[in-house]
């Protein structure tokens, strides 16, 4: 079966399905307004790089890696990623718990879950604490860059002209 | 086994996409749960029973457990989507809806 000059294989279609899933969760976790939907585009592209991973040592022609007593000559797929794998759908779990609590920590303390206003309280806390002025943000900039005048000396980096 | 693969490949693409547009909070945790459920029948036609265990157990169900138990504890669950929703709805869609 071909599409558009393309011969559509069992692999094709299971390497797309991976790499659409990291791209999705990739998307996610830089688009999403909203600090919870981060999270869940990070299980997805967990998803995606384990399929990735178990794709990896797929053969179509093989056997599950189980030694089922009657040993049989047949080829066995590649247990060693089934077993990476099996290690990183629990860390991912993991990752998953401890990102929920941040955004509890998080709406705790800044009362919200919208990414651009933690983003402002966050860019005003760091100010407060190291005691400088609030600076301007890529939204709301302070004010413009001062233009040289149209006589001045160019300043070597060596002079002591301040 | 190649139409199986392609109906629960698109199944796994659509439950991400879905993920992240739905405007209800549990309904994305729900398509989350959709897509590791559909992943782990993948493990099973990849030769991979055991990683199929534990992505259906650990995956489907302790993760999406955990994300539902954090939307409750976040004040995210919101069942009925007629008067409770307004907030939400309101915040999100003047983004969704460019």
């Amino acid at each position: 079966m071909t599409l558009f000059g393309l011969e559509i294989t069992l692999d094709l279609i299971l390497y797309t399905g991976a790499f659409g899933l990291i791209v999705i969760g990739a998307a996610g976790i830089v688009l999403a307004h909203h600090l919870f939907r981060v999270i869940l585009a990070l299980a997805i592209a967990e998803a995606g790089a384990n399929l990735l991973l178990v794709l990896s040592g797929y053969r179509w022609d093989a056997i599950a890696p189980i030694l089922s007593g009657s040993e049989s000559a047949a080829p066995m797929v590649d247990p060693v990623p089934q077993a990476m794998v099996l290690t990183a759908i629990v860390i991912g779990v993991g990752v998953q718990a401890l990102a929920v609590g941040l955004a509890m920590q998080v709406k705790k303390t800044y009362g919200t879950l919208d990414m651009s206003a933690i983003r402002q309280r966050l860019e005003a806390d760091i100010a407060g604490t190291a005691g400088i002025a609030t600076t301007g943000s890529q939204d709301a900039p302070l004010g413009e860059r001062p233009l040289p005048p149209a006589d001045a000396v160019p300043v070597t980096p060596g002079s002591s002209a301040r | 086994m190649i139409l199986i693969s392609t109906v629960i490949v698109a199944i796994m693409l659509l439950a991400a996409v879905a993920a992240l547009l739905f405007k209800n909070h549990v309904a994305a945790v729900a398509a989350v749960g959709i897509l590791s459920l559909a992943l782990s029948v993948l493990f099973v036609i990849l030769k991979a029973p055991d990683v199929a265990m534990t992505e259906a157990a650990v995956g489907a169900g302790l993760s999406a457990l955990v994300l539902a138990l954090g939307l409750r504890r976040l004040g995210l669950w919101q069942i009925e989507s007629s008067n409770s929703t307004q907030s939400s709805i309101q915040k999100s869609g003047e983004h969704t809806d460019a």
